[in-house]
């Protein structure tokens, strides 16, 4: 039997890590919500951003959470512009198209970023990488609570966003009635590029929340797209409040695995709920019923 | 105010209205009348921007619109309330209206609030609701609503009666009257032929694509082909 405290201390770094997870995962229902597909190149985008997070911090020194403004400002850039230019203009106003388009951006960048920067695993070192604070029986790593606070603020800013203001509204109409949209004159395409781009801004704040404690390599990206795409799954296709919550939910399951069944085999339990939500609510906590 | 010449459009590569003139005045209300299929949605859609049209010329407030996108033809007013409603079905009412003035007439939009409170008090009760748990009625009030939202100088209405009881078709007809009557410019595509020409001032009635009928609505009401028709008369 496990001692209690231990467990705490398990549940404690299982909600901790699921901070991040619900950064990405809200990029990830955000951009399904809207646009109706999933996106592909979730993972390649944020192995990018974490790269970026790498060199601004060896190249001029910049601490990961300083750079946050930046790199979120040009995530969101990025995303934008690679709607604009590539994904819609490719898409010819298909669904399904945008989803191939995606997978191929995917490709492109995972081998590019292979080439140029190689398959070393890099990371950024910080004076706060060990600090620790102790509550209770637990000891928390300084950074990773950090980036749990930064994350949920980051997310709270965003759905005030989405419920507050004008684009905010805009962006919920298109992603349920595209044609009702056009005709109070909202420019729909427009619309899209801006929530790929909040999507990927998203991915860009992760990457700064997740480089102290974390490595990148150009494969880094894809294992955070399985548990995202699992989270965005078990709290329902496009729910902003199932994406949270369901971070949370599988930070916990995750931590707990690893301290059950070690760090390999504990991975088996996103799997396992990913496969429950499949067979017993397949629209998830908080999605619609068929 | 709206001017139609030769309008030649359709979907893809098939034609579905074969040359169309149509025109509304400033204060007017005129009926657009036809059965299903005989191309009044599309004309709606190629008026309000959503599809480029074949040929002809489309003029509002003397402007040629052809070409321009639907944003720009909603902030010059011509304001469309599509058919089925498309209201936002996971936004408020509230949201719902407020997004009738995302494009046009912002600066008001907590007064033309209360304006539309006021001529559709059934939606000030459920402001907080989502759209899509009304009724039928209530979100067709509700997408006429959020079309005054946004000031419209010309108002389509793309049947208002459509799937409405006869108690509230009655009461349409009437508001429909009433908004004209406080100088909105109306024009009105229907497929219920009595009701919509005791409001309307004129009428065209569009068959396979083309307008075969045109006049005064008093005189079209005593046409007998129209009653032939329409009526079974």
């Amino acid at each position: 039997m496990l001692d209690p405290g231990i467990l705490f201390a398990g549940v404690l770094n299982g909600l901790l890590a699921g901070g991040v997870y619900v950064l990405v995962a809200v990029g990830l229902t955000l951009i399904y919500g809207v646009l109706h597909i999933i996106n592909f190149a979730h993972g390649s985008l944020l192995m990018l951003a974490m790269y970026a997070v790498f060199f601004l911090w060896r190249l001029s020194g910049l601490d990961p959470y300083a750079a946050l403004p930046i790199v979120i400002a040009a995530a969101f850039a990025f995303g934008y512009l690679l709607y604009r230019l590539v994904i819609g203009r490719l898409s010819h106003g298909r669904d399904e198209n945008i989803l191939l388009i995606t997978l191929g951006v995917s490709i492109v960048i995972d081998n590019v970023a292979l080439l140029l920067f190689g398959g070393d695993t890099q990371t950024v070192e910080t004076p706060y990488a060990s600090s620790f604070v102790r509550l209770g029986a637990a000891f928390l790593p300084l950074p990773k609570l950090i980036s749990f606070a930064a994350s949920l603020l980051i997310c709270a800013a965003l759905g005030i966003f989405l419920a507050k203001s004008d684009t905010g509204k805009a962006i919920r109409a298109v992603a349920r009635e595209r044609q009702g949209a056009r005709l109070v004159g909202i420019d729909v395409d427009n619309v899209f590029a801006l929530s790929y781009g909040i999507g990927i801004a998203c991915l860009g704040a992760a990457a700064c929340l997740l480089m102290p404690t974390y490595y990148v390599t150009p494969s880094s990206g894809n294992a955070f797209v399985l548990v995202a795409f699992t989270i965005v799954v078990l709290g329902g296709m496009g729910s902003f409040a199932g994406a949270a919550i369901g971070g949370l939910i599988i930070g916990v399951v995750e931590s707990l695995g690893g301290l059950l069944l070690g760090e390999q085999l504990g991975q088996i339990g996103i799997s396992a709920i990913f496969i429950l939500i499949l067979l017993l609510r397949p629209s998830g906590l908080f999605g619609a019923r068929q | 105010m709206l001017e139609v010449a030769g309008l030649r459009a359709g979907y893809g590569t098939i034609e579905i209205l074969r040359g169309v003139d149509l025109s509304v005045g400033a204060g007017e209300v005129v009926a657009l009348l036809g059965s299903n299929g005989a191309g009044k949605s599309t004309l709606n859609n190629t008026v309000c921007g959503l599809y480029r049209p074949f040929g002809g010329a489309i003029r509002f407030d003397g402007g040629d619109i052809v070409g321009t996108s639907s944003m720009g033809i909603v902030a010059a007013g011509l304001i469309q309330v599509p058919e089925g409603r498309r209201v936002f079905p996971n936004l408020s009412v509230r949201e719902n209206l407020e997004l009738g003035s995302y494009r046009r007439g912002k600066p008001n939009r907590r007064r033309n609030l209360d304006h539309v409170v006021a001529i559709f008090p059934r939606l000030g009760e459920r402001l907080e609701q989502s759209a899509g748990t009304l009724s039928g009625g209530e979100q067709q009030m509700l997408a006429i609503g959020r079309g005054l939202m946004g000031e419209p100088r010309l108002l389509i209405l793309d049947e208002p009666s459509l799937g409405l009881s006869p108690l509230l078709v009655e009461e349409m007809f009437d508001m429909i009257g009433r908004l004209n009557r406080e100088g909105l410019a109306i024009l009105l595509v229907e497929q219920n032929v009595v009701q919509s020409l005791a409001i309307a001032h004129r009428a065209y009635v569009l068959e396979n694509g083309r307008i075969v009928l045109s006049g005064q609505a008093a005189d079209l009401a005593r046409h007998p082909d129209l009653r032939k028709s329409y009526l079974g008369q």
